[in-house]
């Protein structure tokens, strides 16, 4: 007979909705979602947290985080941030962005968001690819790389170099922690929730600006299974982009 | 420092800059993000001092698109919000300014129009009148417009502009321009705003209550029809209950001169000087752009068989006095484009003409 018990192992974090994503099999974004949620509910913040949604496939937040979300314009999450934020400092503001959103449409709001130092957490999802709009090159895609406007791979003479967030931002003084994870794996998921947390953790303390970038999958788009998906982000992403800790005026020595 | 401090009842001298942004402070509004351009940077310098001491938010962003997107925050945090700036940064505004009306979110937008297109002048113009009044960025949406003439005005009319703002959740335009901005007249201060109104739809963390959310996008097929007609509905309201207008010399005359804003005070003077001269015209200035009081002109007009339109422009308004008025009305139009600014004289020339 089965007991009825207080005590869970593993169960849906509250800060998720029991909701069906419209996220592909593989896709790295149902990951971050659980990791997020589940950073929001050991941190007790739920009720005080208030998301930004993306344009891209992320766009459709709201029905899946249990808490307040806006959506904003592409690439300007970290400008409506700033404005929740300031409006509201005791409040747990975040944006959850992609890589086109991020390190393409929206640089100018990110970098001048880190200049400021706004008191903010970024989930930077880089996929290497425009998942949405059916994978044309992103400013994250690798060189080489095939996508739909890069049919023959992409050619820096032609379609310039893929752009380093973590290493960009890092040398802005504004910024408080700046780490990439990727979630190919168990342990590196673990790694990706420790960096996450953290993230939020400097937020309540008043820190300051905090983005964590995961290295993440579009199995659709790179025309790849899930587990090669997983395999392409382990070989070939982390070649350019290496995970580790870029900033992190916290740390101890 | 609070221009009204240790005042009662008596006239502070501000430039429309000034009276505008304490306006906007005395209708408790907290927020305040802006990028410079002339001729308006006296409102962002302004609010750097003042907003902090009225415990606000003052930022001067990175762009005029940032800077509208940060309104948007704060408007979705339920804070009264505003931005302000000048027709080529306003084109920039235009992304924010459609996300917050298809949000159905309220902010104020300052417009001190310039010459354009393109980067024009710094020059008074009256040339973003379409822009301010169809819409302005992509989508099916409309914005409130109120254009002052003076520097009280400018006053009144940015306090109004919340409230309006918050009554119906949308945004709303001021629209004046390089002479009202910098102009320098005496304005009796409004009292501050004691009570605003409770947003329950504003995202505040969803402590005791189900998660807000705040979107245009509606994927569901049928979904985003109903919201737009939804939104055209509250317009709908909006034309009925908020038209605004100021009639001079209207009661007995020939000719009716149709003109907003600074123009609008240009003609007061051609009409001071062709009344002089035994030539009975009369004024009639909308002071809402946007929702246009055309059944109150078409009311005064039935009583002229001649309209003399006049803009800051190549005749953007002359459309909806067309609209308004009856077919067989003779409408005429006087305009200078981006670059010129009309003289009385040259308006009471074109008087006498027609």
């Amino acid at each position: 007979m089965i007991q009825k018990t207080d005590r869970y192992l593993y169960r849906k974090p509250e800060s998720l909705m029991d909701n069906t994503t419209i996220y592909c099999p593989g896709c790295g974004h149902g990951i971050i979602h659980r990791i997020i949620a589940e950073v929001i509910d050991e941190l007790g913040v739920r009720e005080k947290t208030i998301g930004i949604a993306p344009v891209g496939c992320a766009v459709l937040a709201y029905d899946y985080f249990n808490f307040d979300v806006t959506e904003a314009a592409h690439g300007r999450p970290p400008a409506v941030a700033t404005g929740i934020k300031r409006c509201l400092p005791d409040r747990i503001v975040f944006t959850y962005q992609g890589d086109g959103d991020l390190a393409a449409i929206g640089t100018a709001e990110i970098i001048h968001a880190a200049a400021r130092g706004e008191n903010i957490t970024v989930i930077f999802v880089n996929n290497g690819v425009y998942g949405m709009t059916k994978g044309q090159m992103a400013p994250t895609t690798l060189l080489g790389q095939r996508t739909t406007t890069t049919p023959k791979g992409r050619d820096p003479y032609q379609h310039g170099f893929p752009l380093k967030i973590c290493e960009l931002l890092a040398t802005i003084e504004g910024v408080y922690y700046i780490e990439r994870t990727k979630i190919d794996s168990i342990p590196d998921i673990i790694k990706t929730k420790r960096a996450i947390k953290k993230a939020f953790t400097y937020q309540i303390e008043d820190k300051g600006f905090s983005l964590i970038e995961v290295l993440s999958t579009c199995p659709t788009n790179w025309k790849k299974t899930p587990q090669e998906s997983m395999e392409w982000v382990r070989r070939e992403m982390v070649s350019f982009f290496p995970p580790g800790v870029y900033k992190d005026k916290g740390a101890t020595i | 420092m609070d221009p009204g401090r240790g005042m009662v009842q008596k006239r502070v001298i501000l430039s429309g800059c000034e009276a505008s942004a304490e306006g906007a402070i005395r209708a408790g509004c907290k927020f305040y993000a802006g990028y410079p351009i002339t001729p308006q940077n006296r409102f962002p310098e302004y609010m750097s001092e003042r907003m902090p001491e009225e415990g606000g938010v003052f930022i001067q962003a990175e762009s005029e698109i940032s800077a509208i997107n940060m309104v948007f925050g704060a408007a979705a945090a339920g804070v009264r919000a505003m931005t302000s700036s000048s027709s080529p940064g306003i084109s920039l505004k235009q992304e924010g300014i459609s996300y917050l009306a298809g949000c159905e979110l309220p902010a104020v937008i300052i417009n001190m129009n310039r010459g354009g297109p393109g980067l024009g002048d710094v020059t008074p113009s009256q040339s973003d009148y379409f822009q301010s009044t169809r819409g302005g960025g992509h989508g099916d949406y409309r914005t409130i417009t109120l254009a002052p003439w003076n520097v009280q005005e400018i006053h009144n009319l940015t306090y109004l502009a919340f409230i309006l703002a918050d009554r119906y959740r949308n945004p709303v335009l001021v629209l004046a321009d390089g002479v009202i901005a910098q102009m320098m007249e005496p304005v009796k201060l409004l009292p501050k705003e004691k009570q605003i109104p409770k947003k329950k739809w504003a995202l505040t963390g969803c402590k005791g209550r189900r998660p807000n959310s705040i979107k245009s996008l509606f994927l569901t097929p049928g979904v985003l029809e109903t919201h737009n007609l939804k939104i055209q509905r509250k317009y709908q309201k909006i034309t009925e209950n908020e038209q605004l207008y100021h009639t001079y010399m209207c009661d007995s005359m020939d000719l009716l001169v149709v003109s907003f804003g600074t123009c609008a005070r240009i003609c007061f003077e051609a009409i001071t000087l062709a009344r002089a001269q035994g030539i009975k015209a009369g004024l009639f200035r909308p002071v809402t752009l946007w929702p246009y009081p055309s059944e109150h002109l078409k009311r005064i007009a039935e009583k002229v068989k001649k309209i003399l339109v006049v803009e800051m422009n190549c005749g953007q308004m002359v459309e909806d006095v067309k609209l308004a008025v009856k077919k067989d009305t003779h409408i005429f139009f006087y305009g200078r484009p981006g670059g010129g600014v009309p003289t009385p004289e040259e308006i009471f020339k074109e008087i006498k003409r027609i």
